[in-house]
Parts: structure tokens; sequence; C-alpha cells
């Protein structure tokens, strides 16, 4: 058994075969886990005890003849912005580098109901502001290919655990791109759900209208099964969707015959030619396994940027509002009235990153501004939702690159915000639209570097972007 | 130019920022060039465009509702085990008013 190439259904064999138990897994998986961990900084840290109680129970049902659940003995690596109940949770924030939640996320209350085994919590931007994982409080991730690079982000710690092969799957968090964009970097699967399609409560709210929970994974299936695992109803989550959780697996019978896929011009302008080169000769898989590709016009696309930087910061600066020093953990020690302990809090406690995000929230917000720059944003929003709907009149999914450029190096991009922020070009606009989208890997540069490929589907049409992702993932392994 | 500092300054009271001369320096500079680009927004016509207050709008009105039951409640010490200063069942803060 090589534990850096475990999937799911591997998992689950060994497990009903009794060739190992769960515990076994859970202790070699940490074991595994902790000593590679100082190449990357993927984690911030490790939960073994309550990774070793979850994969004691497993071993009981197992024993007792029951059914030990989808995700039986899986090791999950969990973003540090998703509330796990007396494990520390810190968002990659100074403000919570002490805060230990009282209460489970839906996600994890499922997972773990399910079988999984949780090894621990992953780095991340500052409250999963950032395309790096440079945002951290805590120190920046490496990304496990390539180590002078990032990982991506903001769930950069998530995907470089799935590609160091340090966990089987992971959750992150995706509001214009924070799981795709790492995925992609990182050579492995992300998927951003349907929105709504998994309860958010417990995940510390960015930007409400744009917060997703998904999976990161090494293949298509084992992201569509811990997808199932988490997706569906939850009364905790008013935003949560009641339509019925398929088994995605059902769809992925590697038949793409005939399927419509749209290629929109708007995209395919900026890119660095070799990641251009890798998504075209991916198109051009998908064309040989029987796809119909045409090209389709997203209009709207040109602005997203400036929407999304408007909707999400305004968002941020009305959740971040919480952290002033009264309930969560960290107060300044400097003295003064109940205003300035506010003040001061935020200052010493925000990072670079949220500040500036706060800042231009609060400002397109304020007195004036607000049908200038809020209202105006969404309404274009609306015409990019608008351009969705009418391309998916004519094509079952649209495919897209991830990122204009392959992982970038530590450091290059952090001293230019707006630079940083033009790089969720082609992750934003779904996000914007709810859509479900997903990084599949595509291939990797001369350098080696990975490149994703993005797969957009209809709102909770996620059967179709697996099918399409799981046939380009077997074409490519042939 | 987009924003003064002295507008920096005034978002910065708006959200209970204590910023350093050298972060209203570097923000005033930052927000300018990102409301620039941001101004490009202005080039896309949207008379007569419903603003997408919702994401989801497929969902009839009530889907989301609820039965208004009982639920039983964190409680007081779980609820404050978490704050910087808590005291007497309450979350403690600086002096508001002086006497």
């Amino acid at each position: 058994m090589d534990i850096r190439s475990l999937t799911i259904g591997q998992v689950r064999d060994g497990l009903l075969a009794r060739r190992f138990s769960a515990v076994e897994l859970a202790q070699e998986s940490l074991r595994f886990a902790e000593a590679h961990n100082p190449a990357t900084d993927a984690y911030l840290r490790f939960s073994p005890e309550r990774a070793l109680s979850a994969a004691a129970r497993v071993d009981e049902k197992i024993a007792r003849g029951d059914d030990p659940g989808p995700l039986a003995g899986v090791p999950v690596a969990v973003k540090d912005v998703i509330l796990t109940k007396g494990l520390r949770t810190t968002c990659g924030s100074k403000l919570l580098a002490d805060y230990v939640p009282p209460y489970d996320a839906t996600a994890i209350a499922r997972l773990e109901q399910a079988g999984g085994v949780i090894l621990g919590k992953t780095n991340c931007d500052e409250f999963a502001m950032g395309s790096s994982t440079e945002n951290s409080a805590f120190g920046p991730v490496r990304n496990p290919l390539a180590p002078d690079r990032v990982p991506g982000g903001s769930s950069g710690g998530s995907a470089a655990a799935v590609a160091q092969g340090t966990t089987v799957v992971a959750l992150g968090s995706d509001t214009g791109g924070s799981i795709r964009q790492p995925a992609s970097f990182c050579g492995v699967v992300g998927v951003t759900p349907t929105y709504g399609r998994v309860s958010r409560f417990g995940l510390t709210a960015f930007a409400s209208s744009l917060d997703h929970i998904g999976p990161l994974a090494r293949t298509v299936r084992d992201a569509a099964v811990l997808l199932r695992v988490i997706a569906g109803r939850d009364p905790l989550d008013a935003t949560s969707a009641e339509a019925p959780v398929p088994d995605y697996t059902q769809s992925m019978d590697g038949n793409v015959q005939g399927l419509k896929l749209g290629l929109p011009r708007e995209y395919l302008k900026d890119l660095t030619s070799e990641s251009g080169d890798l998504i075209a000769a991916g198109v051009e898989t998908l064309r040989k396994l029987g796809c119909e590709v045409r090209e389709i016009s997203l209009p709207a696309a040109d602005y997203a940027i400036g929407c999304y930087y408007i909707i999400a910061t305004a968002e941020a600066s009305s959740n971040l509002a919480r952290y002033d020093g009264v309930r969560y953990t960290f107060r300044s020690e400097a003295s003064g009235t109940l205003s300035d302990m506010y003040r001061h809090t935020r200052g010493e406690g925000f990072g670079a990153e949220c500040k500036r995000r706060i800042m231009l929230g609060t400002y397109v917000l304020s007195a004036g501004y607000y049908d200038a720059y809020y209202l105006k944003a969404q309404k274009v929003r609306a015409l990019i939702a608008r351009d969705f709907a009418r391309a998916f009149a004519e094509v079952d999914a649209i495919v897209a690159p991830v990122s204009p450029f392959p992982a970038f190096k530590l450091g290059e991009k952090i001293d230019d915000p707006l630079a940083m922020y033009l790089s969720d070009i082609y992750t934003i606009t779904g996000s914007l639209a709810g859509i479900p989208c997903m990084s599949v890997p595509c291939g990797k540069t001369a350098e080696g570097l990975p490149v994703g490929m993005q797969i957009l589907a209809k709102h909770f049409d996620e059967p179709t972007m697996f099918r399409l992702a799981d046939a380009f993932e077997r074409a490519r392994a042939n | 130019m987009k924003i003064t500092e002295k507008e920096v300054r005034y978002v910065a009271e708006l959200a209970n920022l204590n910023l350093s001369e050298a972060e209203v320096h570097k923000f005033q500079a930052d927000l300018d060039e990102i409301l620039g680009h941001v101004e490009r927004l202005n080039e896309i016509d949207t008379t007569g465009v419903e603003p997408m207050a919702q994401v989801l709008y497929a969902a009839g009105d009530t889907a989301t509702w609820r039965a208004d039951s009982e639920r039983p409640p964190l409680g007081t010490d779980i609820a404050l085990a978490n704050a910087p200063q808590p005291g007497a069942g309450y979350f403690k803060v600086p002096k508001v008013i002086e006497r």
C-alpha cells in the first residue's frame, strides 16, 4: 500500500478485506503526514485523538458487520476556515489564533458520520482572502511539486496536502476560485459545487452570496464521493438547497459521445502560451472522445473582476465586523475606551489583505457610493449569470482554463494586489453565477508545473460535470 | 485620483480599523488602483437590469421556511469560552462612559 496514492475505493477494499484496520491506517497516515509536513507546511495542526477515535468507530462497525459508511476510514484534511468542535480553528488569522469552536460545521458532522477520519487542519489565506496562501498569519505553504512556488489559494494547504499524499481527500472553501485555482496549481481535482448544494453552517463567512464548501481529491471519483456525503439540505443553513443529491458516480460511465461543449472566446486571449497549449490539447482530447466543441461568448466576463471585488469585499466588510475584541479570543492590550479597543484589536489583528478588503468593502458601501458601486455590481452580476444561462441553452458544459498561468514563485505577486486579483479572472465568473465548476488536471508545463482545466455546468448539473471530468481523466490515463 | 488619504482615514473610522501612517499611504495607492479598474463597470449598459440579490431565484419564496420550534441553545459557559474577558456570565468590555 502506497499511502501517497490511496483512493477512497482502495481504503474501502483494504478495510473490508481486513488487510489493515482503520486505526492502523489512521496511525500510518498521521505518522506519514507529520513526517512530510515540514516540506510544505500544508497542515497547521494535526488531530490524532479525533482521528483515532473516528477510526476506532469504523473498525467497530466493520467488526459488527455494519455498513461503515461511504468514507469508512478515509483520511481527510480540513481547511482551517471550517469549524471543528474542540479543535482549534484559526482561519489563518492572528485574531483567531486561540479560537476553539463550540460546534462542528455540518460538512464536518456529515463526513465523520460517513466514516471519514479528520487528520488535521490545513493552512489558508487569512479568512480565505487570497490566491496564494501567502496571506496566512502562520506563514506560507509551499507547492509540493515546486517548493519555491505557491500552492495557489486560498485553499492552498488542502490542495498541497492532497498533492503531497499526506491525506486522501480534503475540504476547501471557494468564494472566487479558492478551491479550483490551488487544485490547478497542485495538479489535483477541486470542485466548487452549485451555490447552496453544500451547507455553509460552520464555514467562517467571507462573502455569503459567494461562499462554498467543496472537495479536493486525487481522482474525480473521490471528489464525487466526498461531495455526495457533504451535500444536501441543512435546516441550519437557510441557503442550502432542497434539491435531491444524486450518486454522482452513477453518471461517470466514460461515455461523453455527443456532449455539446462550449469554449468561451473571452477566456482564451490572456493565457500564457504554455497553459493555453495544454488547454487546447485537453479540448482536442474531449473532441476525440466524441464531444462536439463550439465557441461561445460570455460578453460580460470582461467585467467580472470589478464586479466580484465590489460584491465580495462589501460582504466581507460586513461579515468581518464581528471580530471586534469582544467575543473571539483576541483583544488588543492597548488601553482606552470601548471604541479604541475595537479599533486597536482590528488594527493589530487583521493582516494587510484583510484590511485592504475591509477598506474597499466599507468604501463601496459608504454613503453616496452604494448605487455607483454595489448596486451597479449586482446588475453586472445579473448579466454574467444571464450569459451563462444563454450559453447553457446551447451547450451541456463549458470548458475553460482555471488560471492564466501555472503556480508562480513565492513573493512574486504579493506586493501587487491588483495583479493578484486579476489572476482570478477565469474562476470568478462561475462563482458569480453560482454554477458548479471544477478543476481537473490537464497536463504539466515543460518545467513540470501542473495546469488544470475548468469544467462548468448548469445549476445542480454536477452529474454532467463529473461525467465529463471522469471521461477526461480516463482518457489522459491511457 | 479616485480616493484621497483623507477619505482613507474616514473609511478606516467607519470600519473601526486603526491604521498606521504607512498603511494609510499604502491603502490610498492600492485602493486608487483597484477603484480605477472597477470604474470599467461603467462601460457596460445595465439599463433595465434587475440587481442580482439572490443567487438561486429558482427556489420558491417559502422553500427555506422552517418550523418555528425550540432548540437548545449553546449555554452561557460555552458561548463565553472564547471571550477574551468573560465575567459573571457576560462579555466584559472597557468602560463606555467615564463617571
